[in-house]
Formats: C-alpha cells, structure tokens, sequence
C-alpha cells in the first residue's frame, strides 16, 4: 500500500489525490468543464423552451414596415429592440444589442489574453487583462440593465390589449409586445444569463485580487485564471445563442 | 512594496504568434456577428427558413471559435473533446422533440 503511494509521489506534477490525472487535464479544469456541460443543458432547455412556445402561437406574416403589436401574434424582435440610450425616439433595430455583443465579445478576448500572460507568470499583465475583463463584464450589467427597464417601462404609445385598453411596457402577467409569455422568457432567459454575467465579474474580481496581492505568484501558476476563463468563455458563447434565437430570429 | 522582489519568478516575453492568433480569432467574432447584422437587415423576412438557417449557421461557426480556440478545448486531450461533445446529443434530440410539439400545440390552438 505505502510502496505504491511513494510510486505515484515520484512521478511528476501531474497528479490528482489518488493518481495520475485523466485526460489529461487537472481536476479544476475538468470538473469546470463538466460543470459548464450541464450549464449548457439548463440554457438549451430555456432556448428551446422559447422555441416551443413561439411555435405555439401565431407568427406575424404582414409586411415588417406595417408591423404593429398586438396581442394576435408573436412580435418581431428587431421591432422590439429598437431602442438605445440617449437617442429617445429614433428607429435603431438590434444597434444596442449589436453593441452589447462585441462588449462582451471583446471582454472574452481580454480574458484569453489574461489566461495567455498567466502561462508567461507575467503578473503585471494578468492584472491588465484581468481587469479589463471586469471592466467589460460591469459594462455589459449596465447594458442590460438599460435595456430591462426600456422594456419594462415601454414605448410611448404603448400597445392595446385584448380587452382593448392600452398597456405600457411589461411584466410577468401582460406585455404591450405580444402575447404574456414573450416578455416572461425574455425576463428569464436574459435574466439568467445576465445572473451568469454578474457570477463572473464576482470570480474575475476574485481571482484578480489574488493576483494582485500575489497569492497565484505564490502558487507557481495561474490555473485558477484559466478556470474562471473558461466560466467567462462559457457566458459568451451563452450570449452568441441567446442573441441568434431570441434578437435574430 | 518589498514583496515584488522575494519570488525569483521567470516572466517570459509575450509570444507575438500566440496573440496573433487570438486576435485573428477576435476578428473572426466580429465579422461573422457584422454579417449576421447584414443578413439581418438584408433577406427579407419573406424568407424566414433561409434567414433561420443562416443565422443558426453563423452561430455554429461563432460556437465553434469560441469553443475550440478560446476555451481550448480543440487543443485538449481526444477523450475530453468527445466526452463534452457527444452528450449534446440530448440538446439535439430536445430541439427536434419540442419544435415538433410546438407545432402540435398551435395545431390544436389554431386550428
């Protein structure tokens, strides 16, 4: 028993608690990889959720520029999201969303670019990227929530409802887009990403301090930012189908 | 201040062909999302299944970048590849299931 745990000690760095590591990847980085596996489940069900429920109701079929809502059909998203920040009033279809993507798009890059100094122990540009990461997580939190309450307070004209009052912005019950169920996935679908989002500027800042106060140097490797790069990578890709399914199409 | 001196850490000197990569990558992100925009704003909505199409097309693509590049896993070990690929099989199975039952449901609804 004693003679094959000094076996194992000897042979390298390479090692999990009981032996040698499998496939070929330390146990942080796998269990994050699984762990982000069954994050992957829980986001295709809420997409193809939304994919079932649109199925369910009537589509809009006139022409796009005579597009009105109404409480008949499923809106069209380009006509929902129009809007952006101090531009009240003009017709800038998917601009904001457009610009949130490369936000975080960008972010993702940063994040590479920290994991990439980490392989160099080149502490001083860990924190530089690191940090720019933060800054581009905290930049797309602001962004959505902009556009959480551009849509919860609506449009100026705001939409008719079937008993034929006119209702402004939405809630869980009733929406001024569309059918209840529209604005309900979309407070859950981006509000579930945007939670993802917000859970990953609180592991960047996290791991950011420990390079900063030189805990990761300490170690002898950066592993822990290439753990939390794959969580931030995860949140991006999430977004990349969040926009195609629900902005896009 | 006196701790930057007490490790005697290696900092090696940034690998120009290993950011190079990463912004090619970047770039890639960044055209494939312009076109989306493009097509968006181009193909009629009359042509929803090819809209649908290339758009979920370009997603892969998107996917793929991120997956194999950014998260690294293109470069991992053959087992690892496979066992975080194959289970997506589910999800495939769950898009056609529920598209299906989608339609079912507005069917009966609608008729």
């Amino acid at each position: 028993m004693s003679s094959t745990t000094v076996t194992l000690e000897e042979s390298g760095k390479n090692l999990w608690g009981g032996g040698v590591e499998p496939l070929k990847a330390s146990y942080g980085k796998l269990m994050m990889w699984f762990f982000l596996l069954s994050d992957a489940f829980t986001f295709s069900a809420l997409l193809i959720a939304y994919g079932l429920i649109r199925y369910s109701h009537p589509a809009y079929d006139g022409a796009i520029t005579d597009f009105v809502f109404s409480q008949e059909y499923w809106p069209v998203p380009e006509m929902v999201f129009e809007a952006a920040p101090f531009l009240h009033g003009i017709h800038l279809p998917l601009v904001f969303v457009g610009i949130m993507t490369f936000i975080l798009i960008l972010s993702s890059v940063t994040m590479v670019l920290a994991v990439e100094a980490g392989h160099r122990m080149d502490k001083q540009d860990v924190e530089k990227w690191m940090l720019w990461t933060i800054v581009g997580g905290f930049t797309f939190l602001g962004c959505q929530a902009w556009e959480w309450s551009h849509f919860i307070s609506g449009t100026e004209e705001g939409g008719r409802m079937l008993d034929g009052s006119i209702f402004y912005g939405a809630n869980l019950t009733q929406n001024q887009y569309g059918p209840s169920n529209f604005a309900a996935l979309f407070f859950f679908i981006t509000g579930f990403h945007g939670f993802h989002v917000f859970s990953g500027v609180v592991f960047n800042f996290i791991i950011f301090y420990q390079t900063v106060v030189g805990i990761l140097e300490k170690r002898g490797h950066y592993e822990m930012v290439e753990k939390v790069g794959l969580y931030w990578h995860f949140v991006d890709l999430v977004w990349v189908f969040v926009f195609t399914f629900f902005y896009l199409v | 201040m006196q701790q930057e001196s007490t490790s005697g850490v290696v900092v090696q000197p940034v690998d120009k062909s290993k950011t190079n990569k990463i912004i090619k990558v970047a770039v890639i992100l960044g055209v494939v999302t312009a076109l989306e925009f493009l097509v968006a704003f181009t193909i009629p909505h009359d042509f929803a299944a090819l809209r649908i199409i290339i758009f979920v097309g370009m997603t892969i693509v998107k996917a793929f970048y991120i997956v194999a590049e950014f998260m690294h896993l293109a470069h991992e070990a053959k087992m690892l590849i496979w066992s975080i690929l194959i289970p997506l099989v589910f999800v495939v199975w769950l898009i056609a299931a529920l598209l299906i039952q989608g339609g079912a449901i507005f069917s009966v609804l609608y008729p």
